[in-house]
């Protein structure tokens, strides 16, 4: 379990919770969302570019 | 008090514009000028062309007049800046101003009969007001509280086009100045063959971002949280209540005035971008987008009535950050004067070109690898502009 935050406008991505907007539900991991993922909030930002929080 | 001087300048600053900013108040009211000078004053038609004059005409000459501000809040005081109340409540106070504009157009419209020319300007100032009311659904409908997000499908209802909020944030700020987006125009491409492309290819790409996070969702398409569902709902009980009450010969006016707030945003699209190129990488996808990837204008009034949306380049950098904070940077790329005063060049579309072809140029470098060429006019105008094919980097 990890959690990933968008350096750009502080969206963070916790696998715990998922994202429910989004479609991914809790225990999602980081690493099976899309690779085009982008940031939901301000889309500057693409999955490689996600800073990982422990 | 013991506060030094050196302390002075962060404790004390002071937003100069932080009162003009009710231009982008009081601007979008011009709307009911028209109306209620005929109705309370005389009944001249001219009155009802004010709003559409005060936009086209007097805000470019405002633009030249008044001229440009290169001024930032220095960072220190942007936290504060961000989370001052004030801003948010004009616009806020936005919302009522623009539903009211275009209830009172409807009425005016359903209630006088007017010569074709008078229903023309009621038409176009009313959707100019839309206009104004998409400049709002794109502030709000950046922020991130459940109360803004809602104020914009609200606002973006008016006009029908409350698919705008999904298809801006997750389309065009993901798609930008490449050849992908249906809203980023390309050098070469007048602003009639852009709108053909530009109004439907926003809705579709809305819809699919909606479908696929739906499915995502385990939802039905037509479930109550699609996105673009929520205020096309709103759009259709207004509607068909306007065209209740004033019959069926309203609806041919209600279409033109939601195409012409719609047409709006086309020309602020149209411009925003222009011929401006983000690099594919390696893996196919583009780079980030660049401060170098808009048009920008710092023209004093147009900006006050559109709450910065002409600092554009700080705006795709960082789309979250509030209006009241958005900055200038050195060596972008600059419209000549603010959106209004372009939108009158781009409907001549050889008069757009020759201006803006060769500032397009200046901003890359003549490097036709960073430029979006409407592609069946690539050849000529390489040839034109003596152009060279930037060799592949090796």
């Amino acid at each position: 379990m990890s959690s990933h935050q968008c350096p750009e406008c502080g969206y963070e991505y916790d696998d715990a919770k998922g994202d429910a907007f989004l479609g991914y539900p809790p225990g999602t991991a980081w690493e099976t969302l899309p690779d085009d993922f982008v940031c939901p909030d301000c889309a500057v930002t693409g999955k490689d570019e996600f800073e990982r929080r422990d | 008090m013991t506060t030094t001087a050196s302390r002075m300048p962060e404790a004390t600053y002071v937003d100069r514009k932080r009162y003009l900013w009710l231009f982008s108040l009081l601007v979008p009211m011009t709307a009911l000028t028209g109306p209620l000078l005929y109705m309370f004053v005389s009944p001249k038609i001219v009155w009802l062309w004010l709003p559409t004059l005060f936009s086209y005409l007097v805000i470019p000459v405002l633009d030249f007049i008044i001229g440009e501000d290169l001024s930032n809040p220095p960072e220190e005081a942007v936290p504060a800046l961000e989370a001052d109340a004030y801003y948010r409540y004009v616009t806020y106070a936005l919302v009522p101003v623009l539903w009211a504009s275009f209830l009172v157009s409807v009425y005016f419209l359903g209630t006088h009969e007017l010569p074709w020319y008078g229903v023309l300007a009621v038409v176009m100032s009313a959707g100019g007001s839309l206009g104004y009311g998409l400049n709002l659904g794109h502030e709000l409908g950046h922020k991130k509280s459940r109360l803004e997000r809602w104020l914009a499908k609200i606002t973006l209802a008016l006009g029908f086009y409350g698919h705008f909020f999904v298809e801006h944030n997750r389309g065009h700020h993901r798609d930008v100045a490449t050849p992908a987006d249906p809203a980023s125009a390309r050098m070469g491409e007048s602003i009639y063959r852009f709108v053909f492309r530009e109004l439907p290819g926003a809705f579709f790409r809305a819809w699919d971002l909606e479908a696929e996070r739906m499915e995502r969702c385990g939802k039905s398409v037509w479930s109550l949280d699609n996105e673009l569902i929520q205020p096309a709902l709103i759009s259709i009980a207004l509607y068909f209540a306007l065209i209740a009450i004033f019959g069926l010969e309203m609806l041919p006016m209600l279409l033109l005035i939601a195409f012409w707030g719609a047409f709006q945003l086309t020309q602020a699209n149209y411009i925003e971008h222009y011929g401006l190129l983000r690099k594919q990488l390696g893996n196919g996808r583009f780079e980030r987008c660049q401060p170098h990837h808009s048009w920008n204008s710092n023209h004093l009034f147009s900006n006050w009535a559109l709450f910065h949306l002409q600092r554009h380049s700080d705006h795709h950098a960082h789309p979250t950050r509030r209006y009241q904070s958005l900055r200038d940077f050195p060596d972008l790329p600059r419209l000549p004067n603010g959106y209004f005063g372009m939108y009158l060049l781009a409907y001549v579309p050889p008069l757009w070109f020759h201006v803006m072809d060769k500032r397009l140029l200046a901003a890359v470098d003549r490097d036709p690898s960073r430029i979006n060429f409407e592609q069946a006019k690539r050849g000529a105008l390489m040839r034109r502009y003596r152009l060279e094919e930037t060799p592949a980097e090796a």
